[in-house]
């Protein structure tokens, strides 16, 4: 009996070796190990043996059955590795299929670099201001000292609704409103000027021909600082802030002297050509430097205009084109396709 | 202004490189746009050495040619007229010359030939300029042209620099504010305070003769016209001006005429102070006067229109007739005829703002005109005058009377004499600030250094600040009382400078703008976007996230747009801002509605062949109040789309929309007048959105927040549209006012919840909110969400039948809801639907 045993476990185990998937393991563990199996029925003949042999052959059968009962999980979980191996190796992709993209909408990019550089002054301490792109003449040039018949009147084409309505040449004309009403505010509650520390974005016109360079319509955004002490060298440091934040920390600007009614000192600002880098080439004109925002002290006219007393404070402006720096940011050479808004440019941003 | 380097260098030693020269000015406040440099190249004098006729050719020539060099050159040439021993312009190979031509190595008829000779025209030149040369020949140089002597051979030099053809030429752009730097002397100024060296220019004279001189001058508007010098030049000899001359007008972007009208505009560029000239024969009564025009006056000007005039204006008039619009354009017969006798010279101060507001009336603008808006010095009238009758004796174009009138209101007292030019003047171009006061009642300035340093934020001494300003003429009281000290005498040419800050911007720039320091902003200032903009970013974002491309569209539409969208006569969105002076109709009103400006976009798309798009824009409507106030400017939310979408698309994104600003109740009916925009809109698939006011489910009453829909047949025809298109106008300030951004966080449930689907049939009519109301209040308490996932519709359901089928979540949400109180719940809800009439 004890050599039958030893057979089954010779004849499991080699069975058990030659089993090629997981549902023969089971197979061959019903037709051992099962209830009608092999070590079953051997087992139920122990009852014609003695006393002595019972405990021997016991320990015997128990130890084919535990090794059967081994070989057989070895197996088995040998035989699953595989098969999961195969598995995963069935489910094969072309990973160079391409992706299933969400749809997705796009800022455009005069929003995308609007709100960045609403941004960079946030973090310089400026709030944002609205005006009103239909404006009072008076705002958009009287209280700016550009009186009527000032020859400056003629370099801003303006569109005009009535003789004292128009459409904002610039959004110099916020700088007006926001002094006149924190002017206000001081006198209502009867404290000095608080310090005005604002931008403000927004649409201006002048009736330009639309061509690669030129709008209609277009945007600007106004600076305006006024406070006790504000000196040229706080503006020049301001528009250095800026420039590094938008074009990298090895920017540099340069300011000219120039000539904006509102402003005195005025200055143009040149920022450091991104291609040549100061050297100059054919995208600078050779400057090195390309012109991008007019800048200046605030006139002490315009102060005094707005009930702010010139020898006490002093403050700085400055305007900015937004298109040409979204132009030049993207390499966008022609304007239109700015309002054109082909979904094929707008995806892009 | 453009600016001849030669010319400058009369005034002003200049010692750089042209390149050097327009960096310095820029950066000193002249920007120069460019400059260009009058270039001969590899045209050098030669000399014929040697010639013999071409064995190939009768016409033909070979000539040796001494250029300087070892060898002489050998030129192969057809002209007729040279001769062994003429100096002439030798185009070496390698020259470019300025017909065109370039010059290369060559054989004419076998001969080599190396070069060629220039005749005036390949050099750029005309007879004027050397009239001893012939035109259908070579330029046979006169040796005294070229400074030959024994010495100092000419030959092989640079042909351009030895015949004055090298000037360079600079193009500045000049600020509105320095009209006196549109000169060659003003910018001599500002080229000697830049480089910190000196100007001079010398106080010119003349001879004269003596003659009659019955010209009377009055000036009738001394506000209008301060000053007027006039002279007369008898005899006159009209022929073009000499080589120098003409080159300097060139150069500065003007062409010669003749010497008489070359010399105006010489002084012109010169000075800066228009001139005008004009036949003394016009004049009736030899009575010159400066007076208002009548009104309906009419005067034919010098360009042959008849102009009727208004008593705004100033004529410069004779005894009976306006003979001239003052300091405008001369009248017809003004200029200078062939048969021209006696010239009267005009050199005179107008007032610049009245000037202007003629010009603009009339629509005329000359250089003159342009230069008296922005304002000449109105010291320098006698000044030029002098110097014209200098150059006129100089050309030798006519013999000049010595009695010249000056008549003067700038003054203090009003002078009016006659004077002879021998006459102490003060013409030097300065007066002290009394005058200026006098002038233009400026207050007098004082140089502050502190202030002016706290200003600038720079740290330069008084002692600097004194140099920069007497550099730009400007003097400064250094020594004295405390009232005298610091005191600023400004040029009488300087008409901007009115303040502190005017003189600072002079230090300033002297100084240069880049030696300041930048410093940053010193103290804290708070400063966060306000609701609204936050508001904007937000509602930015959220259209993106959803697929939607923002757009920039311009705010003026044409009226025809209104149109186009099908807008009835009577619209209250045709009462519109109407720009009085478009650039076209296209342009010509504000927009009323954002709504033909999305249609646009979709159009370009759509024309563009983009098969899709979905795009959105918060732009402004600008709706009218009154004449005199400031229309409303209305903030709005547009969103198109077309391709791939539809009603229930669009109508998904304004719901996210919606869900995510915090507008939770909301309603959609057939729109009722709410918005004008329904007629654009296809009338049974559109929408009013409404967020309802109260929380009574029977309350009908809503806010409107926008509309939406499909566009109607007639609009998407009047588009070309070829698909469906969809938009929606939303309210900002609306949507702003209701949104709420407090989100409370709802815990997730802990048990399960049951789903159960409804099919019902209903009729048309029926709407999916009405059936949704009815499921809604019939589940009660244990109603999670509804959802409408299939609409069918079939003739097997019945004419005018459809089927919705509905998924229905219930949950309790404090125990695990049985199958059979959810069964319930839905057995009610039947029961309670087919009370409704028609529905199974």
């Amino acid at each position: 009996m004890k050599e039958k045993l030893e057979q089954i476990k010779t004849l499991a185990i080699s069975e058990i070796c030659t089993a090629e998937n997981t549902k023969q393991i089971e197979e061959l563990r019903v037709k051992f190990l099962g209830k009608k199996g092999e070590l079953t029925n051997i087992l139920k003949q122990m009852g014609s043996l003695t006393a002595e042999e019972r405990p021997i052959i016991g320990q015997v059968a128990n130890a084919v059955r535990s090794d059967i009962e081994n070989a057989l999980s070895e197996k088995k979980s040998l035989l699953e590795e595989n098969e999961k191996n195969a598995q995963i190796e069935k489910e094969y992709i072309d990973i160079t299929m391409s992706g299933k993209k969400p749809n997705i909408g796009h800022l455009h990019p005069l929003t995308i670099v609007s709100d960045e550089i609403k941004e960079i002054f946030l973090g310089m301490g400026f709030s944002v201001s609205q005006g009103s792109e239909v404006e009072f003449d008076e705002y958009n040039f009287t209280k700016l000292n550009l009186p009527e018949n000032h020859p400056a009147r003629d370099t801003q084409d303006t569109f005009y609704i009535t003789e004292k309505i128009l459409l904002r040449t610039q959004t110099s004309s916020v700088q007006v409103h926001v002094m006149e009403e924190e002017v206000a505010k001081a006198k209502a509650e009867n404290r000095e000027l608080s310090p005005i520390r604002i931008i403000s974005p927004g649409r201006v016109y002048r009736s330009d021909a639309v061509d690669a360079t030129h709008s209609p319509l277009f945007h600007q955004i106004e600076g305006l600082v006024v406070d006790k002490g504000v000196t040229m060298a706080d503006l020049k440091g301001t528009l250095e802030t800026l420039m590094q934040k938008l074009y990298g920390a090895d920017c540099k600007i340069r300011l000219r002297p120039h000539h904006f009614p509102f402003t005195e000192p005025s200055a143009e600002v040149d920022v450091m050509c991104f291609k040549c880098k100061g050297t100059g080439c054919s995208m600078c004109k050779q400057e090195g430097y390309i012109e991008l925002l007019g800048a200046g002290m605030v006139h002490p006219k315009v102060l005094q205009g707005c009930g702010i007393d010139p020898e006490i404070y002093s403050g700085f402006a400055f305007g900015l084109g937004l298109e040409r720096i979204v132009m030049r940011r993207y390499g966008i050479t022609d304007m239109r396709l700015l309002y054109e808004n082909d979904v094929r440019f707008l995806k892009q941003f | 202004m453009q600016l001849s380097l030669k010319w400058l260098k009369d005034y002003v030693d200049l010692r750089c490189s042209i390149k050097e020269y327009c960096h310095r000015m820029t950066l000193s406040g002249s920007k120069v746009e460019g400059f260009s440099e009058q270039k001969l190249d590899f045209v050098v004098i030669g000399q014929v050495k040697n010639m013999e006729k071409h064995p190939n050719s009768d016409h033909m020539f070979i000539t040796q040619i001494d250029i300087g060099e070892s060898e002489l050159l050998q030129i192969v040439t057809g002209a007729q007229n040279v001769n062994i021993g003429d100096f002439l312009p030798v185009a070496t190979i390698g020259a470019d010359l300025p017909n065109g031509l370039k010059i290369k190595k060559s054989k004419l008829r076998g001969v080599e030939s190396n070069g060629m000779l220039c005749s005036l025209s390949e050099l750029g030149l005309t007879k004027n300029d050397f009239p001893y040369a012939i035109e259908d020949g070579i330029f046979i140089i006169d040796p005294k042209d070229l400074g030959a002597n024994s010495e100092n051979s000419p030959i092989g030099k640079n042909a351009a620099e030895l015949l004055g053809l090298d000037d360079v030429s600079v193009e500045f752009e000049i600020t509105s504010n320095r009209p006196d730097c549109l000169s060659v002397i003003g910018l001599a100024r500002e080229t000697a305070a830049t480089f910190n060296t000196i100007y001079s220019v010398e106080e010119p004279s003349f001879k004269g003769v003596s003659g009659e001189n019955n010209l009377s001058v009055t000036i009738q508007n001394s506000e209008k016209c301060k000053r007027y010098c006039a002279g007369l030049v008898k005899n006159v000899k009209i022929e073009p001006s000499p080589r120098w001359m003409r080159e300097r007008l060139k150069s500065s972007g003007v062409r010669p005429i003749n010497n008489l009208v070359d010399i105006t505009n010489y002084v012109m560029l010169e000075y800066g102070q228009p001139m005008h000239a004009f036949d003394l024969r016009f004049v009736d009564g030899e009575k010159i006067v400066v007076r208002d025009a009548f009104d309906g006056e009419k005067i034919m000007t010098l360009d042959g229109v008849t102009r009727e005039l208004s008593s705004d204006m100033l004529v410069i008039a004779d005894a009976t007739h306006p003979i001239g619009i003052a300091g405008i354009m001369g009248g017809e017969h003004s200029g200078i005829m062939p048969d021209t006798n006696t010239v009267v010279f005009e050199s005179a101060y107008f007032e610049p703002i009245s000037l202007r507001k003629t010009a603009k009336k009339l629509g005329m603008r000359s250089d003159a005109s342009s230069r008296y808006e922005k304002g000449v010095d109105p010291k320098i009238s006698l000044t030029c005058l002098k110097r014209a009758f200098e150059l006129v004796e100089l050309l030798g174009a006519g013999e000049v009377i010595d009695e010249i009138i000056d008549v003067d209101y700038t003054q203090a007292t009003p002078a009016c004499v006659s004077s002879n030019k021998n006459l102490p003047l003060s013409t030097s171009g300065f007066c002290d600030s009394q005058e200026i006061l006098n002038f233009s009642n400026k207050i007098p300035l004082y140089l502050d250094a502190e202030w002016t340093n706290d200003f600038l934020g720079t740290n330069i001494s008084e002692k600097d600040m004194v140099d920069y300003l007497e550099r730009l003429d400007f003097t400064v009281v250094t020594k004295g009382t405390i009232f005298e000290r610091g005191k600023i005498t400004v040029p009488s040419f300087r008409i901007d400078i009115e303040s502190k800050a005017d003189i600072a911007e002079e230090i300033a720039r002297l100084y240069g703008y880049d030696n300041i320091q930048s410093t940053k902003l010193r103290g804290v200032a708070e400063a966060e976007f306000t609701n609204e903009q936050k508001f904007i970013r937000t509602v930015n974002t959220i259209c993106s996230a959803v697929g939607c491309n923002e757009i920039a569209t311009f705010s003026f539409i044409s009226p025809k747009e209104l149109d186009k969208i099908c807008l009835p006569i009577d619209s209250k969105l045709r009462n519109t801002v109407k720009i009085s002076n478009p650039l076209g109709e296209d342009t010509s009103i504000m927009r009323t509605t954002t709504i033909p400006s999305m249609l646009e976009i979709i159009a370009i798309n759509n024309n563009n062949r983009n098969l899709s798009g979905k795009f959105f824009e918060i732009g402004k409507e600008y709706i009218p109040t009154s004449p005199d106030t400031l229309p409303k400017e209305l903030d709005r939310l547009t969103i198109g789309c077309y391709g791939e979408t539809d009603f229930y698309i669009l109508k998904g994104i304004i719901e996210t929309l919606l869900e995510k600003i915090g507008i939770l109740k909301t309603v959609y009916n057939t729109p009722n007048g709410e918005f004008e925009e329904q007629i654009a809109l296809h009338p049974y698939r559109c929408a009013v959105i409404g967020a309802k006011i109260s929380q009574n489910p029977d309350d009908k009453k809503f806010i409107p927040l926008g509309i939406f829909g499909q566009i109607h047949p007639n609009v998407a025809k009047n588009y070309d549209f070829d698909t469906p298109v969809f938009v929606a106008k939303l309210e900002i300030d609306t949507l702003l006012q209701l949104s709420k951004n407090e989100t409370i966080y709802k815990s997730i449930p802990k048990f399960p919840s049951i789903t159960r689907d409804l099919a019902l049939v209903c009729d048309e009519k029926i709407t999916s909110y009405q059936l949704e109301t009815i499921i809604k209040k019939s589940i009660g308490s244990i109603f999670e969400s509804i959802s409408l996932f299939d609409v069918y519709r079939d003739q097997k359901l019945g004419e005018n039948k459809k089927s919705l089928a509905y998924s229905i979540v219930m949950r309790s949400p404090d125990s695990t809801l049985t199958d059979d109180l959810a069964d319930k719940a839905i057995a009610k809800t039947l029961k309670n639907i087919s009370e409704l009439a028609n529905i199974r």
